[in-house]
């Protein structure tokens, strides 16, 4: 079970687009840094920092092929989509409490 | 652990590796406001600026209101991003939506996922929003259906072996 906090925290690391993108690449199967970089219109020491990032969320782990760093999704982070859904409909469903609490207050005060 | 490979009519039991999400929160609002708020107005409340899909920057999400209705991002450029589309549409009470979004954040209606919301009046002005995301598990049953035929040692199999894995962790 991955603390709230930490929802939080691979929330935020998947809400970058880019992220998102090479998250998508690992899910297709394990990349090395170069790999992606030829895929997105990003440079390489750009997408090492986003996998920096992943890796720091739990969501990516690596190995070292000789001089190659090869990146994969994490087993354990994987629970990663499903925490992702936990934490958007989190936050979602929050901003929504907060919309129809505020529009029903005004409708109540705004005499028709 | 078992893994599914095909889904599953909606009138049978849950298999164990079912895996979803679920959320309550108590609205301080009518049953039918809550309702209205969360379809019609869903743009005005969807945290877009951290959770869309399109290229462009979203400036609106929108569930059209009735069965069959489509759930999509619209683009500060116009563009439209579908995300699935309405399967139950029961106002106040009930509403269930595809979420038709892969594993990598794309559309796909082959794929689907559920979230029903239940708008339950406890008071005048009160309701409490029950939601689940359920099905998640077919995000493993498109691994394994796509590795027959991508027979790799990466690539989808390997994701396969991966969410087993993650869905035989308990929770």
């Amino acid at each position: 079970m991955i603390e709230p906090i930490h929802r939080i925290a691979a929330l935020g690391a998947l809400g970058d687009p880019t992220r998102r993108e090479i998250f998508g690449i690992l899910a297709g199967g394990p990349s090395s840094v170069a790999d992606i970089a030829r895929r997105l219109p990003v440079t390489r020491p750009a997408v090492s920092q986003h996998l920096r990032v992943l890796s720091d969320m739990g969501l990516v782990t690596h190995r070292t092929a000789g001089t190659r760093h090869i990146y994969r999704l994490d087993p354990d982070g994987i629970a990663a989509i499903r925490d992702y859904l936990d934490a958007l409909w989190e936050r979602a469903l929050n901003d929504f409490k907060a919309a129809a609490e505020r529009s029903y207050t005004q409708e109540k005060e705004t005499p028709r | 652990m078992t893994v599914m490979s095909q889904p599953q009519p909606q009138s049978q039991p849950q298999p164990q590796t079912a895996m979803s999400v679920k959320k309550t929160v108590l609205v301080d609002a009518p049953q039918a406001h809550a309702f209205a708020v969360f379809t019609e107005r869903h743009g005005a409340w969807w945290p877009l600026a951290t959770h869309h899909i399109g290229k462009a920057a979203a400036e609106t999400a929108i569930l059209e209101p009735r069965a069959g209705g489509r759930w999509f991002e619209r683009g500060v450029d116009g563009s439209e991003c579908d995300w699935g589309h309405v399967l139950v549409w029961e106002p106040p009470d009930r509403l269930v939506l595809a979420w038709e979004l892969t594993a990598d954040w794309q559309h796909d209606p082959s794929f689907r996922t559920e979230v029903e919301v239940r708008f339950v009046a406890v008071g005048p002005q009160s309701t409490r929003v029950e939601l689940e995301h359920r099905h998640l598990e077919r995000y493993a049953d498109k691994a394994d259906s796509m590795r027959a035929g991508l027979d790799s040692e990466g690539g989808w199999g390997s994701l396969l072996k991966i969410f087993a894995a993650a869905a035989a962790t308990p929770a």
